[in-house]
This record gives C-alpha cells, sequence and structure tokens, in this order.
C-alpha cells in the first residue's frame, strides 16, 4: 500500500530548512502520545490514538483542542468599529454588548475570501480578532494597508504571546469550572457567541464543533497548566483529526477548503455572514459581490451508496452540471460518508447526483446541513 | 511502537503475507501502516476468483483522513477474502494480524520466499 502521502508532508520539512512551529503544549502532546503532523508550518496533534473515539467523546461528553497556532489580533484606538464596518463583510454594528462575538468574511475587493475570522467586541477602541494560523500574516498585511488608508490612528497588535485552548462538548463548561472555580461567577451566564475577561483568561462561548464550550485565550503558561488541570479530571486530548469531522458535521466551512481567494461568500455557504442591510455602509468587496451573482452554492451531501468515503475534490454530476466536493470525510455520528460540495444553483435540498469515487459513481443525497450537533443527528439519514 | 511478528513475510509496501499449510498466502496490511492511516472506515476487497499480478492494486482500505491501495505481494488467484473487515474495518486498527483482508493461490509457490523478512521490513520502517 501506498503511505507516501501521509508522510511526505511532515518528512519533506524536517529535511528541509524549514523548522515547524511549535505550541506551547507541544511537549505534553507528545507525552500524550500524539501523532504529529505539519499543518501549514506547525507541529501540531492530529490525534493521540484514534479521532473517532476523539470525535466521540466531544459529542458525548469534553475534549480539548490546542488551538494556539491561531492568531489573536488586538485592534485598538478611535474609530475601531467604524474602520471594521467598511474591512469587514459582516456588520460589527450587530456588536451592542461588550464580549459579543461576531463571524466574518475578509473579503478582497473582488468579493473573494481572503480569510474566515471571529470579532469580539470588548470596547469602542478595542475590539479583539482570531484568524486561521496560515493565513495570519497575509491577514495583518491586508488589514495594515487598509489602515493606513482609512484609519492610520488605528493599532494592530499581533498577540503571539497568547495561546487557545478549545474545551468543547456538553461537559465542557462544567469541567472548566472544576478546575478554575473563580471564574464560575462571571462565565455562568455567558451567553453562547460572548466572552468576558476574567483575570488572566479571556473566556469566548464559542467553538468549531456544534457543541457547547469555551475557547479560552490565556498566556502560554497558563494554557500549560490549565491542559493539564483538565486533563486530570478527565477532558479528552483531541487533535486536528477530530475537529475536522466535528466541524463538518456542524455545517462550518473550513478556510482553504471550503472557501478560498477564488471564490465568494456567496457561492460558499456564507451569504448569512455577508450584510447588505445597512444601504449606506460601504466594505471591501461588496460592489463586486453585488455585480456578480454566484451561479454556484455549496450544498451537504450525503453517501446513500456504499463504495467509499467521500473526499475534496472528487467530481459532483447533477441534473444541473457539474460540481466539487469541497470537504468530504467519513462522519463517526452519521457512520456514514458526508460532504460539502459547490454544485450549481440550481441543485436543490434531496436532489440525487453522483460522486466520482475512483471508477464508480456513487448516489449521494443532497441535505442541508449541519449533518450533526449538540449530540444529535440533524438529517434523515 | 509497531509489531511485526518473525512468523510473517512483509513488502516495503506494508503487506503482510503469511503462508498457509495449503500453500495459500494469507494477505494484510501491517501494524505501522494501520497506525499511519488511523481510524479505519472502509475496505473494499478483489473478487474471489480474480487473477492479480505482483504489485497489482487489488484492495481500498479507507481511514477518516486518506484512502490507499493494497498490492498483491505475488501474482495468484484470489480464493477467499475477509467478510469480518468489509463489515468492521476497525478489526485492522484493533489488531492488524488478525484482521486479514484476502488469500491468495500463488502462481509460483516460491515466489513468497523472495519478500521481505521480518528483520528487513522493521529497517525498511526504521
Amino acid at each position: 500500500m501506498a503511505l507516501s502521502c501521509l508522510f511526505s508532508r511532515t518528512s519533506r520539512k524536517n529535511k528541509g530548512l524549514t523548522v515547524l512551529k511549535k505550541t506551547a503544549l507541544n511537549l505534553l502532546h507528545r507525552e500524550a502520545s500524539a501523532r504529529m503532523v505539519d499543518f501549514g508550518g506547525w507541529d501540531m496533534p492530529v490525534h493521540y490514538g484514534s479521532q473517532i473515539e476523539e470525535h466521540h467523546a466531544v459529542r458525548r461528553d469534553a475534549g480539548m483542542f490546542d488551538v494556539s497556532h491561531m492568531v489573536v489580533l488586538d485592534l485598538k484606538g478611535d474609530g475601531a468599529r467604524a474602520f471594521l464596518r467598511y474591512a469587514l463583510a459582516n456588520d460589527v454594528e450587530k456588536l451592542k454588548t461588550p464580549g459579543r462575538a461576531l463571524y466574518s468574511c475578509l473579503l478582497r475587493d473582488d468579493g473573494h475570501v481572503l480569510d474566515d475570522l471571529i470579532v469580539y467586541f470588548i470596547d469602542e477602541s478595542f475590539f479583539r480578532i482570531v484568524v486561521n494560523a496560515g493565513t495570519a500574516d497575509k491577514d495583518v498585511a491586508w488589514f495594515e494597508q487598509l489602515r493606513d488608508k482609512h484609519a492610520p490612528t488605528l493599532t494592530l497588535r499581533r498577540r503571539d504571546d497568547l495561546g487557545i485552548l478549545a474545551v468543547q462538548g456538553q461537559s465542557a463548561r462544567d469541567r472548566v469550572w472544576q478546575v478554575l472555580p473563580e471564574i464560575k461567577p462571571a462565565t455562568a451566564g455567558l451567553n453562547p457567541f460572548s466572552a468576558i475577561t476574567v483575570a488572566t483568561f479571556f473566556i469566548a462561548r464559542t467553538g468549531y464543533t456544534g457543541e457547547d464550550g469555551f475557547e479560552i485565550i490565556a498566556p502560554h503558561e497558563a494554557i500549560v497548566v490549565l491542559w493539564q488541570q483538565l486533563r486530570a479530571v478527565g477532558v479528552r486530548p483531541c487533535g486536528l483529526g477530530a475537529r475536522d469531522t466535528l466541524r463538518l458535521e456542524a455545517g462550518m466551512n473550513l478556510y482553504g477548503q471550503d472557501m478560498d481567494e477564488t471564490v465568494s461568500p456567496l457561492e460558499s455557504g456564507l451569504a448569512w455572514t455577508v450584510d447588505f442591510k445597512d444601504a449606506s455602509r460601504n466594505f471591501v468587496g461588496k460592489a463586486a459581490l453585488l455585480a456578480h451573482p454566484p451561479a454556484r452554492h455549496l450544498v451537504g451531501l450525503l453517501l446513500l451508496d456504499s463504495g467509499g468515503v467521500l473526499r475534496a475534490h472528487q467530481a459532483v454530476h447533477t441534473g444541473h452540471g457539474d460540481g466539487e466536493i469541497t470537504s468530504g470525510t467519513f462522519s463517526p455520528t452519521l457512520t456514514r460518508a458526508i460532504a460539502l460540495a459547490r454544485v450549481p444553483d440550481a441543485v436543490q435540498e434531496d436532489d440525487t447526483v453522483f460522486v466520482a469515487v475512483r471508477d464508480k459513481q456513487l448516489k449521494a443525497r443532497v441535505v442541508k446541513p449541519p449533518f450533526a450537533k449538540q449530540g444529535k443527528v440533524l438529517i434523515d439519514v | 511502537m509497531s509489531r511485526t511478528p518473525t512468523d510473517l513475510k512483509y513488502t516495503a509496501s506494508h503487506e503482510w503475507i503469511r503462508r498457509e499449510a495449503d500453500g495459500a498466502l494469507t494477505v494484510g496490511i501491517t501494524d505501522h501502516a494501520q497506525d499511519a492511516l488511523g481510524d479505519l472506515v472502509f475496505v473494499e476487497l478483489p473478487e474471489v476468483g480474480r487473477t492479480l499480478a505482483a504489485g497489482e492494486a487489488c484492495t481500498v482500505v479507507e481511514s477518516v483522513k486518506a484512502a490507499s491501495d493494497v498490492y498483491a505481494p505475488v501474482a495468484g488467484v484470489v480464493t477467499a477474502q475477509n467478510e469480518a473487515v468489509k463489515t468492521s474495518p476497525e478489526l485492522i486498527n484493533q489488531n492488524a494480524y488478525d484482521a486479514w483482508l484476502f488469500r491468495l493461490q500463488p502462481a509460483d509457490k516460491k515466489a513468497s520466499d523472495a519478500l521481505l523478512d521480518a528483520a528487513a521490513y522493521a529497517k525498511e520502517i526504521g
């Protein structure tokens, strides 16, 4: 069998001059028997033995993910809100209460997607932005050139001094309170998609799994202590493998796969994040999006035939033309293959399509994501 | 670390081969291979009666993260497939040397002599 595809990325990097970046938890991952991979230049755990068991731990109980490779950007100064109303496709005007968070795309002038991010409103002169690891340098450069042109007094600080731990699952918050009882009074009433700062911890009730929980931003040394404490109370360390199957079941996009600089958010299932409501608001990419209505859209697929697993780049044949899978996997919760696919606009929910898997055309049904979240299957299987 | 039993033969492409009393060869994937692939979720085996050339891709195993071909270690005819791994691919993760994939009647009874022994395979995977 050919295993080279599984090893080449790491071995090539290790032989070359590139040194993989490590998070503060690197040694703890290795001590926990993690299988490490090169993830966009970072040495990260893909699993600690069984990706599927880690997935189930999050759907049924609690798991934690080191996502310290993601980058925190603090935007400060007068006019921060006005700047972000222009820089982001979603409208930060929705953020009225300090701590509230908003998911948004960062668009180019042509309406294509530079990155997706979460922005937290701390106060009128302070917004915190969390962006993807692989796109962080590009994002910072983009924000800085926009800032220099439109709001030169604002400061953008990259917080490489902070790590991020995502603790996810129906028991996640209880376990966090078990090891950090001092934060419970401030976070017990925290609404979904909101955050609060307690001592050195920035605690957000957000995630990328379709389960309840916290994403905790803190200095690296605090993250290291917290990871060990959570592990001691039974929170399972989970790798990027389970993170990917969980987010796909929850119908959440992955930047670089489901959208990138070649597509618009409107053809990526992200129209709900592009806010045109305030006609007086201009934002980067707006004119291009209005000038080019999408001809394709992103749908969910459930594989009906047996014969393989759905994977990115497989061709999708529909009654209205061809499309392509952008993310595909075996869903541990459904025990079926599922995917996100970009297909012609006329393709509708419940249509039957055919996916090219090796030499076969396998039948799949078009479904509306999410496939599963909060411990439950959400589509008919 | 991955196990490499000394009573089996191996290929550099991570198949293990056991010679049965009747001369048939039982083929599976190694512990090292299952460990690298991660949780297996799909297995497609060659039909009984199919004639395989040495090195021919004849089986597909898919884990959550990737699909891989398994190759015929020597030329021969498929005489059996392990139904159990089709319905429960995770058996391969649990014990790669128990969860065989298919059996082959080799065209040349001596062909398997040339395959790697455990020490040579262990060296191969470093």
